[in-house]
Order: C-alpha cells, then structure tokens, then sequence
C-alpha cells in the first residue's frame, strides 16, 4: 500500500470542492473531497482534467498543499487542498480560482511524483527555498512535520515579489518550534523593510544551521530561473548536488 | 470523455493535429529538472557507446565534434503537459555513432552527467530518430537545455531525451532509468498518452 500512495491510483477520480479560501492576491486554495484518495506525501502533485462540452480537454499539474496522510485499506483520509496561482492568460489557472466554486466537480489523478518528497521519519535538517507558488509543496511539507509531530530542524527561505503575494502567513506550521522563515522580496517591501527589493543572494542561503556541514536535505521549487539562481548558488556554498532536489514550474526566466 | 467541467471555455482553439493528446502548445521553452544544473567543461567531456559484450567506444569534445552533423527541426512533447513546435537543432545522429557497431542488443540505457539515466527500446535510437544535439535554435546548447550535448529523441516524451548526456550503455535486457523507477511510464509515447506506468 504504500508504493500506490507513492505512485497513487492513475484512474481519473471526480474531485467535489468542498471550501475555497483566497490565499492571497493571486491565489486560491481549494479543498477538494475525493472519495477512495488513499493519501499523499508531502511534495506531490495531482493532475487537473477540465472538460469544455465541445469535449476539448485541458490538463495541468498541481502541487498538494494539505499535510501528508496515508489511509489504510478502510480508512478515507482527510480532504486535499490544493493552492493555484492565478495565471493572467492561464487557461486553467483561471477557470480555477475565477469560475471554480463550492459544490462543483473537476476531474483529478494521483498523487503523483516519487522524487521531490519529504519524509516525516527522515531525521536530517531540511532547508526548503521556495520563489512565488513554488511555496505550495513546501508548505505541504511543513504542515506534515506539523502534524507528524517531526522534530527535524526546518528553514524555509521564501522569495516573492511583494508581501501582498505571500501564502500561508498565519499558518501554525509555520510558526512552530524548530522552523524559522525568511523571506526575500524581489518588487515591493513591506512598510519599514530594511533591504531594498533585490533577487535572492547567498546571504539568503548562508544560515550556519543548514550549511553544507549539515548535510541538509535541500528542496527548491518555483520558476525556473528562480530555481536555476538559487541552486546555483547552494552549490557554490558548498552544498552537494546530490542533496538538492528541484522542481521547476513554468516557462524558463521570469521574476521570481 | 471526462466530465464536463461547469463554465469551462478553454482557449480559442484550431484542432491541431500535431498536437498530441493532453498537451498545450507553448512558444516558450520550459526547463525542468530534478537537480541543479551540472557543470561540465568541455576539456572532460566524454561520450561513451558501450555495447553488450563490454566492448565500448568514447568520443572527447573535439572528436565529437569532427563527426558528420545534421540541422534538424522536430516538435517537443514534454511529459507535464507542453509542447513546442518546429524546435531547430543541430547534432550528431546515434545511427552514424552506431555506424561500425556490431550489435544484436535490443535496449539501451543513456547516462547523464549529475546521475540521470533513462532506458528506450535500441530500435527508438536508430533509422534517424535520435541524435545527440550539441546546439539549438542556431547557438551552442545552453546548460540548462542540457548543454553541452544531450540525446534528442523527439517521438517520444522529453524526458527520454537526457539532458547532459554522457553514454549510452546498449543492453539485452530492459533496465528502468530515473524517471521510469519513479512511475513515469517505461517507453512514454505522446501519441498513446504514455504519461505513467499504468498509462
């Protein structure tokens, strides 16, 4: 059972929202029932299927948000939720946080992906940097040591490009002992900030209780260039390829 | 047909037939990766063919680059969901590679610089359908895309086409590359949605 939480059921499954919640001024968070949806871990994604009546179909990928559970044969876990970015010319992203609302049905498959996960019982310190909606799995993986009750040591460096784009600022699992955040922003600051907008630089990746010496597992995910400066620049702090898994969304460059 | 997703419209659309099912057109370019981008220099680069009995052949950058080279223009079909159309490349095909290779394998498992590897059927590599590209688009191939060279395999999935290639391992038996271990499906067709394993 836990490879097909791993590599999920492929059938398609009718998803019912139950709750949306505006995450912030481009985002939506929708909370999705699925029956028989035996669980996730955190960092996985689901496929999104729309249908238009013509019977044209459109599909996009969509990062879990919601902690990891993983259901027995006979127990249904918790509702999903998933956080979308809204997209201006996005043909998807904007049928889902424009015209999506409570009580209707989308189609969805998963979880998917075995790669960019994290484990609750892996013990190592975990540093996640995270540009704009790359946030989403990250915070999947936050909520999880949350209600895992993990003790691993977690950094979550998040860029955005102004405060009114942040996610999750309220949420406990972000607060909570053994996390720290810092945040980078790369347009607008808040009133008062001290540093100028500017794109991440090392000094934003140098947190001694993560380095190299650490051996942290490192998670980066958001734009591509976003991830390609920022991966680039772990390693020329020392740390090693192989601890640094990426997960690239969009189309290449772009602001953060 | 899936159900009909209240007040969806979808884009003002041509059917286009070049498009395989499930995919958008785009004019971007997207990168995607599961690490940082290797950095390879170009005086260690090494290609290496590796047959079945053990015996094998390795190229170094400007041996490589001596080989007879083909300007070739293919569609892009990636396993998330994109596709790009008419993508210009210029590369080595595997057939002039396998040119004076007695070989009867029937797979090939293809390694990348940083760990990658992914697996394909060696009839998929052969009878111009593969090349090992060194520059798109009319410039040398940037790191991200998988420069200095990668494998390009454009009638199936991109990730079948290693980025930072460094070899290719030719095989009687099957043996599941990175993606492929993860639930990706073992060959990945675009034409018959070959997306993952129970695909």
């Amino acid at each position: 059972m836990a490879r097909a939480a791993v590599l999920g059921r492929l059938s398609w499954q009718v998803a019912t929202v139950s709750a949306v919640r505006r995450e912030s001024a481009t985002a939506r968070t929708l909370v999705l029932d699925v029956p028989g949806w035996t669980g996730h871990l955190a960092g996985q994604h689901v496929d999104i299927r729309l249908t238009a009546e013509d019977g044209y179909s459109a599909q996009r990928s969509y990062s879990i948000s919601s902690a990891s559970e993983i259901a027995s044969e006979d127990e249904a876990t918790s509702p999903i939720e998933l956080t979308v970015d809204r997209l201006p010319d996005g043909e998807v992203s904007t049928y889902l946080t424009d015209v999506l609302e409570v009580g209707d049905q989308i189609e969805l498959r998963g979880p998917l992906g075995g790669w960019f996960v994290w484990h609750p019982d892996d013990p190592r310190p975990v540093l996640l940097v995270g540009g704009g909606s790359g946030v989403v799995p990250l915070a999947a993986m936050l909520r999880t040591r949350a209600t895992r009750d993990a003790t691993a040591p977690f950094r979550l460096v998040y860029s955005m490009r102004s405060p009114i784009e942040e996610m999750y600022a309220d949420d406990r699992a972000l607060s909570a002992a053994g996390v720290s955040v810092h945040r980078v922003y790369t347009r607008k600051i808040p009133p008062g900030y001290p540093r100028p907008p500017e794109r991440i630089i090392a000094d934003d990746l140098s947190d001694p209780d993560f380095g190299p010496d650490r051996a942290p597992q490192v998670f980066v995910c958001g734009p591509n260039g976003f991830v390609e400066a920022a991966a680039n620049l772990l390693i020329t702090l020392g740390h090693s390829a192989d601890d640094i898994k990426t997960e690239r969304f969009g189309p290449t460059g772009g602001p953060p | 047909m899936g159900i009909v997703s209240r007040g969806f419209r979808g884009r003002a659309r041509v059917d286009d037939p070049a498009l395989p099912p499930g995919q958008y057109l785009t004019t971007d370019f997207p990168v995607l990766s599961a690490g940082p981008t290797p950095q390879i220099h170009l005086d260690s680069w090494r290609f290496g063919l590796t047959s079945e009995d053990g015996s094998s052949r390795s190229w170094d950058w400007l041996g490589f680059r001596r080989l007879p080279a083909e300007d070739i223009t293919v569609d892009l079909h990636c396993v998330t969901k994109w596709s790009k159309f008419g993508t210009a490349w210029r590369g080595v095909s595997i057939d002039t590679l396998l040119e004076h290779v007695d070989t009867s394998a029937e797979f090939a498992l293809v390694s990348s610089y940083g760990g990658y590897t992914t697996n394909l059927p060696l009839e998929d590599l052969t009878d111009g359908k593969a090349w090992i590209a060194f520059e798109y688009d009319g410039a040398e191939l940037h790191p991200e895309h998988g420069g200095p060279a990668r494998l390009l395999v454009p009638h199936l999935y991109l990730w079948k086409s290693a980025k930072w290639v460094r070899g290719i391992e030719l095989r009687n038996d099957d043996e599941p590359g990175f993606w492929e271990q993860l639930g990706y499906h073992n060959y990945g067709d675009p034409w018959r949605e070959q997306r993952y394993w129970a695909d």
